[in-house]
C-alpha cells in the first residue's frame, strides 16, 4: 500500500514537472485533429492547387499555372467592379456601425435605469438569421410607396426610391441594414469594454472640469483601445466578406447574384456565382485566394495604424 | 443638478427612440405576416391588423415542407453543439493540462485557422463532401461542424484558468485522465461550455451558405434556406416571406431572452481572443 502511494505521488510530480508525458491527451484531442485535418487543413491546400486549375467538376481539374489571377486582375472588369463594391460597402458600414456602437455604449453608461433592457433590445438582430433579417428588410425597403422605408420619406416630404432595383440605392440599402444589424453586438462589447475602466479615472476628469464630450474622446477611447482594435479588425473582416444579406437582397430577380448591372455584386457572390452556379471552380478558387491576400494586408495594416496611434 | 437631469431624460429618451428603430423590423414582419393581403398593400401603410388571419402560416406549412425544415434544423444544431461541447472539451482540457509532444504546435495551428476566411474553404469543403457521397444529407451538414476551433480554443483558455493543484489533488486519489476530465474539469468549467454551447447552436441555426451549396432536395433544406426558396419564388407573397422570417426568428428570441445573462457575456468570452 504504501508503495503504491509513493509510486502514484512520484507520477504525480514527475507529470508536474514534465517529466512524463500523458499521451491519453492524443485521445482526447484525436476527434478534433481529425475533423480538422479532413475539413479545414485539406481545404486550404486543396483550394490553393485548384486556383491554379481549370475545373468544372465533370473533367478532371486541368494545369494552367497563374492564367485564373492574370484574368481575375488584368482582364476581368467584374471582379473589379466586385472589389469596388465590396470596399465601398467596408467603408460604408465599418466606421459608420462602430463610431454609433461606441456613442451608445459610453451613453449607456449615463441612463440610471434600464441599461440591460436597451442591450437586450439592441442586441436581437444578432440573434436572428441574417436571410430573415434582409428579407423583412426588403419588404421595408419595396419601391414605390408601400415600403416602410418610402412611407417615411414621403411623410419627410422626400421623392420614394426604388432601393432595391436602382444601381444608385441598392448597395446603400444592403449598408443601412447591416449597420442596423451590427450594432447591437459592437454596442455589448463596448459596454462590457467601458466597466472595465476605473472609475477614477471619470472622478479625476470631472474634476478637472472635463466634460461628457470631453471625457469621452480622453478618457473612454484611449481606455478601450484594445476592444476597439478588436472590433476594428473583426468588422473589417467580416464586412469584406458579407454574402448572405446581398444573395437575398438582389434574389428573386431575373438579375443574378449582383443585382440590378452588377450593382451590389460583392467579392463573395461573385466567388459563390463563379463557383456554383457557372462552375467555374478553379477561378472561384482565385477569387477565394485574392481575397485571402486582401484580408491578410488588410489586417496588417489596421494593427499597424492602431499600434502606432497609441 | 437640473440640468443633469434634463440630460439624462434626453439620453433616456433617445435610447428609446432608438429602441423602436431596433423592434420596429420585427413588429412589422409579425403584423405583415397576420395581415390579409388587401391589407398589405394599402397606401398609407397601417401598422395596426384590421382583420388578422393565419392564412400566411397555413401556406406556408402545406405548400412547402416548413415543419420538416425546423426538425431538420432542429436536429442539426442540437446535434452539433452537443458534439462540440463534448470534443471541444476534451481537447481544451488535453491542450491545455496535458503534457504531449507537438501539443504547443498542434495547438497553434488551431489558432491559426480561425484567421483563414471560410470562402477559401467553401469549394474544397464541398468537393470533400461530394466525394464522400454526403451531398443532399445530413451528413454534409454535421459532420464537417463536429468539434469547432473556436470551442476549442475557448475551453482551453478557460481550463488553463484552473489551478494544476485540483488535478493534481484527483491524481494521488488514482483518477484516471478522463476521470478527471469528467469529476473536476467539466463542472468548473460550465460558463464556458453554456458559452460554446449558446454560440454553436445560433451560428448553425442561423447558417446560411453552407447548407445552401451542399443541400439540394426540398426536404433536407434547413429554415433559412427555405426563406431563401420563397425570397425567390413568391417574392411578391410578402405575408408568406414574413412568416418564413418569424417562424426562423422566434425561436433563437426565446432562447436569447432565456439566456440573455448568458449570452452578452459570451459575447465578451468570445472577444478575448488575442
Amino acid at each position: 500500500m504504501a508503495f503504491e502511494a509513493a509510486r502514484k505521488l512520484s507520477r504525480a510530480r514527475g507529470a508536474a514537472l514534465g517529466l512524463t508525458w500523458q499521451p491519453i491527451g492524443y485521445l482526447f484531442i484525436a476527434p478534433a485533429v481529425i475533423l480538422f485535418v479532413v475539413f479545414v487543413v485539406a481545404p486550404i491546400f486543396a483550394s490553393l492547387f485548384l486556383s491554379f486549375t481549370r475545373y468544372d467538376v465533370l473533367h478532371p481539374p486541368t494545369w494552367v499555372g497563374l492564367d485564373n489571377f492574370r484574368i481575375l486582375l488584368f482582364e476581368d472588369p467584374r471582379f473589379w467592379k466586385a472589389f469596388r463594391n465590396t470596399a465601398l460597402y467596408v467603408v460604408g458600414v465599418v466606421p459608420t456601425g462602430i463610431s454609433i456602437a461606441l456613442l451608445l455604449a459610453a451613453a449607456l453608461e449615463e441612463l440610471p435605469v434600464g441599461k440591460q433592457t436597451f442591450k437586450v433590445l439592441f442586441f436581437i438582430p444578432s440573434v436572428t438569421s441574417v436571410v430573415a433579417i434582409a428579407v423583412v428588410w426588403k419588404w421595408l425597403f419595396a419601391g414605390e410607396k408601400f415600403g416602410l422605408i418610402n412611407y417615411g420619406l414621403i411623410l419627410l416630404g422626400l421623392q420614394p426610391i426604388d432601393w432595391l432595383l436602382s444601381p444608385r440605392w441598392i448597395l446603400p440599402a444592403i449598408m443601412i441594414m447591416s449597420v442596423w444589424a451590427g450594432l447591437g453586438y459592437n454596442m455589448v462589447l463596448f459596454s462590457a469594454g467601458i466597466a472595465t475602466i476605473p472609475r477614477t479615472l471619470y472622478e479625476a476628469a470631472k474634476v478637472d472640469g472635463a466634460d461628457w464630450w470631453a471625457r469621452f474622446v480622453h478618457v473612454t477611447i484611449p481606455m478601450l483601445r484594445p476592444t476597439l482594435t478588436f472590433v476594428i479588425v473583426m468588422s473589417v473582416i467580416t464586412s469584406f466578406q458579407v454574402f448572405d444579406q446581398v444573395y437575398i437582397m438582389t434574389g428573386g430577380t431575373a438579375e443574378g447574384v449582383g443585382g440590378v448591372l452588377d450593382s451590389a455584386l460583392t467579392l463573395v457572390s461573385y466567388l459563390y456565382e463563379q463557383g456554383f452556379q457557372k462552375f467555374r471552380m478553379g477561378y472561384s478558387s482565385a477569387i477565394a485566394y485574392t481575397m485571402f491576400g486582401c484580408l491578410i494586408g488588410l489586417t496588417l495594416i489596421n494593427v499597424r495604424m492602431l499600434r502606432s496611434q497609441q | 443638478m437640473g440640468t443633469q437631469r434634463w440630460k439624462t431624460s434626453l439620453v433616456f429618451s433617445l435610447f428609446v427612440l432608438g429602441a423602436l428603430v431596433m423592434v420596429l423590423p420585427y413588429y412589422w414582419m409579425l403584423i405583415s405576416s397576420i395581415k390579409p393581403p388587401a391589407e398589405l398593400h394599402t397606401y398609407p401603410p397601417r401598422f395596426f391588423v384590421q382583420h388578422p388571419t393565419l392564412k400566411a402560416y397555413i401556406e406556408l406549412f402545406t405548400l412547402l415542407p416548413m415543419a420538416r425544415s425546423l426538425l431538420n434544423s432542429a436536429f442539426v444544431a442540437s446535434t452539433v453543439t452537443l458534439s462540440n461541447v463534448l470534443f471541444c472539451s476534451l481537447a481544451g482540457y488535453a491542450f491545455g493540462k496535458l503534457r504531449f509532444p507537438f501539443r504547443d504546435a498542434m495547438f497553434f495551428v488551431f489558432i491559426f485557422s480561425l484567421m483563414i476566411p471560410w470562402q477559401v474553404n467553401l469549394i474544397p469543403g464541398f468537393l470533400i463532401v461530394k466525394s464522400f457521397g454526403w451531398l443532399d444529407s445530413f451528413f454534409a451538414l454535421i459532420i464537417p461542424k463536429l468539434a469547432l476551433p473556436f470551442g476549442i480554443f475557448l475551453c482551453r483558455q478557460y481550463i488553463m484558468s484552473i489551478p494544476d493543484a485540483f488535478i493534481e489533488a484527483a491524481r494521488l486519489d488514482g483518477c484516471g485522465e478522463f476521470r478527471i476530465y469528467r469529476r473536476v474539469i467539466l463542472p468548473l468549467i460550465t460558463p464556458a461550455l453554456a458559452t460554446v454551447a449558446i454560440f454553436t447552436f445560433l451560428a448553425q441555426w442561423n447558417d446560411f451558405v453552407w447548407p445552401l451549396v451542399v443541400i439540394q432536395s426540398s426536404s433536407m433544406r434547413t429554415v433559412p434556406l427555405i426563406i431563401q426558396v420563397l425570397n425567390g419564388q413568391f417574392g411578391s407573397n410578402f405575408g408568406m416571406i414574413m412568416a418564413g422570417a418569424l417562424v426562423v426568428t422566434l425561436p433563437m428570441i426565446v432562447i436569447f431572452l432565456l439566456f440573455q445573462r448568458q449570452f452578452i457575456r459570451g459575447v465578451f468570452l468570445a472577444s478575448v481572443q488575442e
